[in-house]
């Protein structure tokens, strides 16, 4: 960060432009507790505020996003997901949600068993490494660059992308259920063919038995 | 950010309270005096004030400079002032000293008017509830029913966090920045031993050194030593002064051989000149006392259940002293209890005492969180 401590370089995003933040949007009801994993410059909690009026917070490491959550008017928790949930008790969140987070995290297994001793249910979204458009790239001969995959091979923070396929055999061998998925591509639903056709996957799930 | 944009000159003003305070520890004080300065200016609705409580050796001079002291700046000048993070432009920010202090709030240094000698060892053991309570009556004094923000370092955010607890209705914010919910044994043990150093030393007397036309220098001095180690990481010492020596060669004697020798006894010194040793006492023992669990079986969860306030949470990564696992006991406590929190852990070298110092990203969160609080309030 730089000395100039100008807030006029935080531009507040007003409202979130991304596709998942609808589909997970319209898992919430109204009133729920939110807590936002990874939550980056708090845009989702500031959305999910204003159009559920959730009770929200979110864990983040990155010191510019801490300074644009509180900017955007959300509470923000300065800690390292991987480290693990510490702060939370049980069963203290209607849910809990890791946007565009998943692929990233070191601890995989333990953040998602995490996520549901901590909320009542979970929500992921993440790139769907299956989509055509990053099959033809590997076919090609070179590892996806794209709108959701924006990182070069050497510079990525993504060190555990998976495919729908993938994620689902996960929570099966997780005893995770999973009880809702939406797969787009842009902000168009993918039913056919997802694991193919998608370019972002959501998924709602809980505590399997 | 303009570092050098100033509030500029500012003056000391007084208030004298003649109802009697009763001290937790049923000790009962008639009347007393506490000394304050105000800036900025108090809107209409008075909804945009700002009380700031200080630490263990801090007082009122918050901001600015006085009229015939120009270099006496005020201790979070950095902080305070117009355009500054605490925004004078949109605040009304109150800094005062505090009860038993010895900066001109009355203390143990002031005269009795019962007795016409110093307080010295009569004056009532304090605590951080009544600290609260007798800035409440000068809240009231000045008209403040509801501050926008209540903000505190260290032992002042210890007084944050109870103003929340005590007058729920009264704080919209709380500020609790290097702070802790209460001490640990650790913490407990060097403050006992600063006391220690005082309690011994013979110029003492018992706390009735007023009389004697002596100061405990020696043990003021010395507890001002080790508090000063605590607040320091050794990282930051290790930059400063590293295994510098004064002088060219080792003298294999008890003078001051290494730079980090000469600078402690220079801060030792300085304070101990500057500073009341029985006030030195009554603050250590404040923090010590600090915990909010007591009346409630040791919950602090249930403690803070009362309270109605919005919270920001700040600590440093090499605070040691009040290290980032006990601010994060706060946000937890307050997380349980479903209050409004945000915490930011900032990256820093310079261990407790970085709190008071300017630092880009603890401003910029300071900033963010205040600039929001000044849109609460009406110009």
């Amino acid at each position: 960060m730089s000395k100039d401590m100008n807030m006029g370089k935080y531009l507040v995003s007003s409202a979130a432009e991304r596709p998942d933040f609808a589909a997970i949007a319209a898992w919430i009801p109204n009133g729920a507790s939110v807590l936002d994993l990874g939550c980056g410059d708090g845009s989702l909690l500031r959305y999910l505020k204003e159009t559920r009026r959730v009770r929200g917070y979110g864990v983040e490491i990155n010191d510019v996003d801490i300074v644009m959550c509180i900017a955007n008017g959300v509470n923000v928790i300065q800690n390292d997901l991987e480290s693990g949930l510490s702060d939370f008790e049980d069963n203290s969140f209607d849910f809990v949600i890791l946007s565009q987070t998943l692929q990233a995290t070191r601890h995989t297994e333990a953040l998602v068993s995490e996520m549901l001793r901590v909320g009542r249910e979970g929500i992921v979204s993440f790139p769907n490494f299956g989509y055509w458009k990053n099959r033809l790239n590997i076919l090609r001969g070179h590892m996806p660059v794209s709108k959701e995959l924006p990182y070069q091979w050497y510079d990525t923070p993504n060190v555990h992308l998976c495919t729908l396929q993938d994620f689902e055999m996960f929570c099966n061998r997780q005893r995770v259920a999973i009880l809702d998925r939406r797969v787009m591509t842009g902000e168009f639903e993918m039913k056919l063919l997802p694991n193919l056709l998608g370019s972002t996957a959501v998924y709602r799930f809980q505590r399997g038995l | 950010m303009n570092t050098t944009n100033s509030i500029g000159i500012v003056r000391a003003q007084r208030a004298q309270f003649d109802t009697p305070l009763v001290f937790r520890s049923g000790a009962v004080l008639p009347r007393y005096e506490l000394v304050y300065e105000t800036y900025g200016k108090l809107n209409a609705d008075k909804s945009n004030a700002i009380l700031i409580c200080h630490a263990l050796s801090g007082h009122h001079h918050v901001a600015g400079v006085y009229a015939d002291e120009p270099k006496n700046v005020g201790w979070w000048d950095n902080m305070v002032g117009p355009g500054k993070p605490i925004d004078t432009d949109k605040f009304f920010v109150i800094g005062l000293n505090n009860l038993g202090g010895c900066s001109g709030s009355t203390g143990p240094s002031s005269i009795a008017p019962e007795t016409g000698v110093p307080y010295g060892a009569s004056f009532p053991m304090i605590t951080v509830e009544d600290w609260v309570e007798s800035q409440a009556r000068l809240a009231d004094r000045l008209g403040i029913k509801q501050f926008a923000a209540v903000i505190g370092g260290s032992l002042g955010g210890m007084q944050a966090l109870q103003w929340s607890l005590a007058h729920p209705e009264r704080v919209r914010h709380v500020l609790a920045i290097a702070s802790a919910p209460r001490l640990t044994a650790q913490n407990i043990a060097f403050n006992d031993v600063a006391r220690n150093a005082i309690l011994t030393d013979p110029d003492f007397h018992g706390g009735d050194y007023y009389q004697h036309g002596v100061v405990p220098t020696r043990g003021l001095r010395l507890a001002r030593m080790l508090g000063h180690i605590t607040y320091l990481s050794d990282d930051a010492m290790a930059d400063k002064f590293g295994r510098e020596l004064r002088t060219e060669q080792l003298n294999y004697g008890y003078d001051v051989e290494f730079q980090i020798e000469s600078y402690l006894r220079y801060q030792g010194d300085k304070f101990a000149g500057l500073f009341d040793a029985n006030t030195y006492l009554l603050m250590t023992k404040a923090l010590d006392y600090f915990d909010p669990a007591h009346d409630f079986g040791g919950d602090m969860n249930k403690a803070f259940a009362r309270s109605k306030s919005d919270y920001l949470v700040v600590s440093f990564t090499t605070d040691w002293r009040f290290s980032p696992q006990r601010s994060r006991e706060i946000v937890q406590t307050l997380l349980h209890n479903r209050r409004n929190v945000s915490y930011a852990e900032i990256t820093s070298t310079h261990g407790h005492d970085s709190f008071l110092m300017e630092h880009p990203h603890y401003f910029d969160v300071m900033r963010a969180y205040l600039d929001n609080v000044a849109s609460e309030v009406s110009r």
